[in-house]
């Protein structure tokens, strides 16, 4: 086992690699010079120059990004042209609320993905499954940036029974698991966790039904074991693939968090991108989406592990 | 000798001759897409889902003629009119445009850049996918693993980060989609390929001594393609909410176009004067977006054809 | 007689005459790695050293247990897979170098396939399948689709029902019947048969072999058949040659081999056999032992820990064939005169 996680590390580092190019060229992209974000319109072609050499823009690309890399690996992801404060601060401050909001939202799509799933799974072509089935269907097609606005006028709005944005009630910067910013996570975690649940509650049912239709499942019934016996090894059968899936779904939450959290005004990774590139804040840019694919391609390679884990058919090493 | 087979007998194998007398015409089969298109129109949900979308497209491309007044036209005295006015049916906008026919002329752009990502990425795509899938190999690992360092990029950041780069606009919008389409269509066209690749059928080509290309022009996309369009598909309804995201995020479109995705953003501060129009846009992805899902469901149901 | 009416007589191309084979094999190799990466490299001995030759307008059957290697020795000769290294010759030319390019040998060797539904591509008619061979080597599509036609129509489908259907719509004897046509489509000489009536009902078996006889005459084909049914073998072939593990156990006319056979296994595979006679009922498998494995085969004979007659020199020396009567040889040190076997007969008999 620990020779397959050494395998696959080996197998990630590369692509690591590729993502940390990609981060880095990105910025590179932008048409413009990227001091101009910087520099007031009429400065003077020294100071450009000065300001140029000062943040290595002179010199050539790969020794540009040889540099950049360096400074990563120690921790050190540049300073936001907009703030002034150290990006590793920012994003690391930012991240955490992410993970929460995110975290939560996977576990309430989880959780009645799950049950749906395993609903129309197990009453395959019945009005419980098409219910279920187009309520999947809804998840994956609804734009959750307008299902979180909808609720925010039902719930906020409307009613006032939720705050409308922010995550706490002194509009602080952090979430803490007290009673009083409970409320503001409802809503975004709602919303967030539509998604998943969709995708969730569409493959638990595959497989639920799948695993159904075997043999071993007659197997076990013939043999006199008890529906609640079946239902058990259905579970461990489609436990490493519906876990396998609940991960990866956190990361694309984890990364794709930006929209709602921009209607929620939520202070995470996702707010913060959208300030960065709302104000051409180059490295704060660089390092959000740096630390957000890092983040995706750790919790792939987790992922990858724990289902050959669990997953007893899975060839190791 | 085979027996001489007598008209009207059945032999052995199942070899039925014709009556002498019977009409002598060639018996064409449906084909594939024939047998697909029969069962796709008996599926009622699909064949609903259908209609929508070629209803939605119609208003696109006619839009320009048949909206009720002049989208850009406001009036800062008849802001935000409710549902149901006497002069705007649906409403106005916060800048007082008639909400009827701000809709009607978004769908063209929220069309356009939902579609055509993934049109384009398709071709790129599938392209990639079925060279890398047939030719295996170096080949096939290179370009596989270079797909794989995109897809480590959750696809909303990757369209985002791409964007924000890019700068706003609807052709760098539509760059940064593609960007992110590409991967995932090449994978299943890799995926599909590849289990094609070793079926007898083509060891049976590779006999008759055609070139690797002319193989791949005439046995694998026939077999490919089918699979790889269904998946393309289902993008649609991803690509259209992505796309409206980026105007969301005021990464796509530029006001004074309309657009849902735009829309939806310029009326977000509208929520508590008229919740209801506010929220107009986004159903109208809403229902396209489920729309294409429900079809290409449909789609994937009516190929699952024993093969 | 060619394919088409009025068309070039294959036999025109004939180079060496009667009495060169028409295919000639020899030392042919191919091992294939296997892929757990860890330890020493291991490899899979599929065909593991096999000499033979195809004389024109015979059929040869290839026979043996799954593993034997007659799959890949199929694969091998088609040009399929890469050989590791051996020589193929093709009325006398290697095959692949200047003289007979991989290209106009395709055209003179063609085969069928055991999977009937898998050889045949689900997205096209019966006919674009024949007539794909054809338009690809240069045959006006109209033509290419005019023979395609009276092909099916000579292998027993009539053109104006089958030639528009699909796979899927026909029956597995018809479909073998398409593979048939469509391997004729070329116009070859040589025609290799992998286990191709294996898959079908015995009845529709034996209508698809007597079409093959009938083509083989009409056409002056020459037949590899590779099978595992002996019964099948038996009616078919004019020649047999039994492998075992990769390499050749037994080969010779098809009457010695299945009447009086010499080597061993091939004793034990014919009295294997299930028999239709009562009174001469089967009695138990000669064959003892586990079925043997490709990585890691015995030294020396390969089948010595699974033989009756096995002793001490046939685990230490690799028995090469040598004749036991003319046209016939074996690869067994006890019918080997002075192989250093109890059993092996004296020098003065050998030929």
């Amino acid at each position: 086992m620990l020779l397959y996680i050494l395998k696959r590390l080996v197998t990630v580092t590369p692509v690591a690699f590729g993502v940390s190019i990609v981060c880095f060229l990105l910025v590179h992209l932008a048409p413009g010079d990227p001091l101009s974000a910087v520099l007031p319109a009429d400065a003077t072609q020294q100071t450009i120059d000065e300001m140029r050499a000062a943040y290595g823009f002179d010199k050539p690309l790969p020794i540009q990004y040889a540099i950049w890399l360096w400074h990563v690996l120690h921790g050190d992801l540049g300073v936001s042209i907009a703030t002034g404060r150290p990006v590793a601060q920012e994003v690391g401050r930012a991240v955490i609320n992410s993970l929460i909001l995110a975290s939560v939202a996977t576990l309430i799509g989880f959780t009645f993905g799950v049950f749906f799933g395993f609903v129309a799974g197990y009453r395959r072509n019945s009005i419980l499954d098409r219910v279920a089935s187009a309520l999947s269907v809804f998840g994956v097609s609804v734009p959750h940036y307008w299902l979180g606005m909808v609720l925010v006028i039902v719930f906020s709005a409307t009613l006032g029974w939720l705050p409308p944005t922010g995550a706490g009630p002194d509009g602080s910067g952090n979430w803490r698991p007290d009673f009083d910013h409970l409320r503001y996570i409802i809503l975004p975690a709602v919303t967030m966790a539509v998604i998943p649940m969709g995708i969730i509650a569409r493959t638990v049912r595959a497989l639920v039904a799948d695993i159904l239709s075997q043999d071993f499942v007659e197997a076990l019934r013939a043999k006199g074991l008890s529906e609640f016996g079946v239902f058990k090894h259905v579970v461990r059968n489609a436990a490493p693939t519906a876990l396998a899936i609940m991960g990866l779904q956190l990361g694309y939450l984890l990364g794709g968090s930006i929209l709602i959290e921009t209607v929620f005004a939520w202070p995470g990774t996702g707010f913060l991108l959208n300030a960065a590139i709302f104000q051409r804040d180059l490295p704060l840019l660089q390092g959000s989406i740096l630390v957000l694919a890092m983040f995706f391609v750790a919790l792939n390679l987790i992922v990858d592990v724990m289902q050959t884990a669990l997953d007893p058919r899975i060839e190791r090493a | 000798m085979t027996a001489p087979l007598t008209a009207g007998s059945v032999a052995l194998d199942g070899n039925i001759t014709a009556a002498p007398d019977a009409p002598e015409a060639f018996i064409a089969s449906r084909g594939f897409w024939g047998h697909v298109g029969h069962r796709l129109v008996r599926d009622p949900v699909a064949m609903a889902a259908g209609i929508l979308i070629v209803i939605v497209i119609a208003i696109a491309i006619l839009s320009p003629w048949i909206t009720p007044m002049d989208p850009y036209k406001g009036s800062m005295l008849r802001r935000l009119k409710p549902v149901g006015d006497a002069t705007y049916w649906l409403g106005s906008d916060e800048l007082g445009r008639d909400m009827i026919s701000r809709l009607m002329l978004g769908s063209r752009l929220s069309l356009f850049m939902g579609v055509t990502p993934v049109l384009i990425a398709f071709v790129i795509g599938s392209g990639i996918g079925i060279l890398a899938g047939y030719v295996g190999g170096w080949t096939n690992t290179i370009l596989m693993r270079t797909i794989d360092v995109f897809f480590a990029f959750p696809s909303v950041l990757l369209a985002i980060a791409l964007s924000g780069a890019l700068g706003a606009g609807i052709f760098n919008s539509i760059v940064s989609l593609t960007c992110v389409f590409v991967p995932q269509i090449a994978r299943v066209a890799e995926s599909v390929t590849t289990g094609i690749r070793r079926r007898d059928y083509i060891d049976a080509a590779k006999l008759s001594g055609a070139s690797a290309f002319t193989i791949m022009r005439v046995q694998v996309l026939g077999n490919v393609i089918g699979p790889i369009f269904v998946y393309s598909t289902s993008l649609i309804s991803v690509s259209m909410i992505l796309a409206s995201g980026l105007s969301f995020l005021g990464l796509g479109v530029r006001p004074p176009e309309p657009e849902w995705g735009l829309m939806l953003n310029t009326l977000r501060t509208a929520i508590y004067v008229n919740p209801v129009v506010a929220a107009l846009p986004g159903l109208a992805i809403f229902i396209v977006s489920i729309s294409f899902n429900l079809f290409s469901d449909g789609l994937r149901s009516a190929m699952e054809i024993r093969q | 007689m060619s394919v088409i009416p009025n068309g070039p007589d294959p036999f025109a191309t004939d180079r060496g005459g009667p009495a060169q084979p028409l295919l000639s094999v020899s030392g042919l190799f191919k091992h294939f790695p296997v892929r757990k990466g860890t330890g020493p490299k291991r490899v899979v001995r599929a065909v593991d050293g096999v000499d033979f030759d195809v004389l024109k307008g015979e059929t040869l059957s290839i026979v043996g247990e799954s593993g034997c290697g007659k799959s890949t020795t199929a694969k091998l000769i088609m040009g399929l897979i890469e050989r590791d290294s051996g020589e193929m010759l093709y009325d006398g030319q290697p095959i692949g170098e200047r003289a007979m390019p991989w290209r106009s040998y395709r055209r003179q060797a063609q085969m069928v396939f055991q999977d009937s539904y898998a050889s045949l591509n689900p997205r096209m008619t019966v006919e674009q399948s024949i007539a794909f061979g054809p338009k690809v080597n240069g045959v006006p599509g109209r033509q290419a689709v005019e023979r395609a036609r009276a092909l099916l129509a000579r292998v027993g489908l009539e053109p104006k029902r089958f030639a528009g259907r699909y796979p899927h719509e026909i029956s597995g004897g018809q479909r073998q019947r398409v593979n048939i046509a469509r391997a004729l489509a070329l116009e070859p000489r040589l025609v290799l048969l992998d286990e191709a009536v294996s898959a079908l009902d015995k009845s529709v078996e034996a209508q698809v072999l007597n079409l093959l006889l009938d083509l083989k005459a009409e056409f002056g084909l020459t037949y590899i058949f590779i099978s595992h049914d002996l019964n099948v073998v038996r009616f078919i072939s004019d020649r047999v040659m039994v492998m075992y593990l990769g390499r050749v156990a037994e080969i010779g006319p098809s009457d010695q081999v299945l009447a009086a056979p010499s080597h061993p296994y091939t004793q034990a595979l014919l009295a294997s056999m299930p028999s239709l006679d009562p009174d001469n009922r089967t009695q138990e498998a000669l064959l003892a032992g586990d079925p043997p494995n490709p990585i890691d085969p015995p030294s020396g004979c390969r089948f010595h820990p699974r033989c009756t007659l096995a002793e001490g020199v046939c685990s230490a020396v690799e028995p090469p064939l040598s004749s036991v009567m003319p046209l016939h040889r074996v690869a067994c040190l006890a019918r080997q005169p002075g192989s250093g076997h109890s059993a092996a007969p004296s020098e003065a008999i050998a030929a």
